[in-house]
């Protein structure tokens, strides 16, 4: 359990280091689905804990949420490269909002 | 005993292929690294008896939305200044911050140390249980998430549309 929940944090903390480090855009995405997984696995193993099978489910529907999630997050990153011809993230630097 | 095993074997390759995915420079290598690491935590879910979820791990992730992220990195073959030079200019900031997070993770996961149980401590589930309570309890939020999903493909073409409009 100790050994699940140390891999957990360690899972989360290293794709939020990427989020925040990497340039393209796409590594980006990809480190947000790592930090998804780490914290995927603290809810299969509190859930295995317990026996409960209502967090089996609700694992389940994490999982289609994170698929619908990115079929939204990659046609906006189409976008994107279609404007600006690149997948550096300094050249979105003029996005507003 | 070998499950013990397997399961520090596989959490060890999960870790590796979350580092990998830091330090590598081409993105069709992250896509690989993340595809280890999201094999080694469904071989981490088998270890633990829940094959349910293994088998949704290797099925939506894996073979779902990992296959679309080759998929676009591969249309988008771009040879530009992210290649080159893979980190930001929020390099440092980044690593304190890190460092802060694994500092208070730590701590905390040092304090509950004691009183957690161990890891073979919870019953595990079937697939039949698990079929059962989902279709018996739980067939709203099926369905709900049918709907979730049709809503996230009609946003995806509304999006594609949008773009091509305003440029043609």
């Amino acid at each position: 359990m100790h050994l699940l929940l140390t891999l957990s944090a360690a899972l989360f903390a290293a794709g939020l280091l990427g989020v925040i480090v990497r340039r393209n855009v796409l590594v980006m995405l990809m480190c947000m689905e790592l930090m998804l997984n780490g914290v995927n696995l603290s809810l299969v193993s509190f859930a295995q804990q317990n026996g409960a099978v209502a967090g089996a489910v609700l694992v389940f529907l994490v999982f289609v949420v994170a698929a619908a999630e990115i079929a939204i997050a990659i046609p906006i990153v189409l976008l994107l490269v279609r404007a600006k011809r690149s997948l550096d993230l300094d050249e979105y630097a003029d996005l507003k909002g | 005993m070998i499950a013990t095993v397997l399961l520090y074997l596989f959490a060890a390759s999960a870790l590796a292929g979350a580092v990998l995915m830091l330090v590598v420079r081409h993105p069709m290598r992250v896509a690989l690294a993340l595809i280890a690491t999201m094999l080694s935590l469904a071989g981490v879910y088998a270890a633990l008896g829940v094959h349910v979820i293994a088998v949704f791990q290797v099925l939506i992730y894996v073979g779902a939305v990992m296959v679309f992220m080759v998929y676009v990195i591969m249309l988008l073959e771009m040879r530009d200044r992210s290649l080159a030079r893979r980190y930001s200019a929020l390099l440092v900031p980044g690593l304190a911050g890190f460092a802060l997070l694994v500092w208070a993770l730590g701590r905390g996961l040092w304090q509950d140390a004691a009183d957690m149980p161990g890891a073979a401590g919870g019953t595990p589930f079937g697939v039949q249980s698990f079929s059962i309570a989902f279709l018996n309890e739980y067939w709203l939020h099926f369905e709900l998430v049918s709907i979730l999903l049709v809503a996230a493909v009609v946003a995806a073409i509304a999006v594609i549309k949008v773009g091509s409009g305003s440029r043609g």
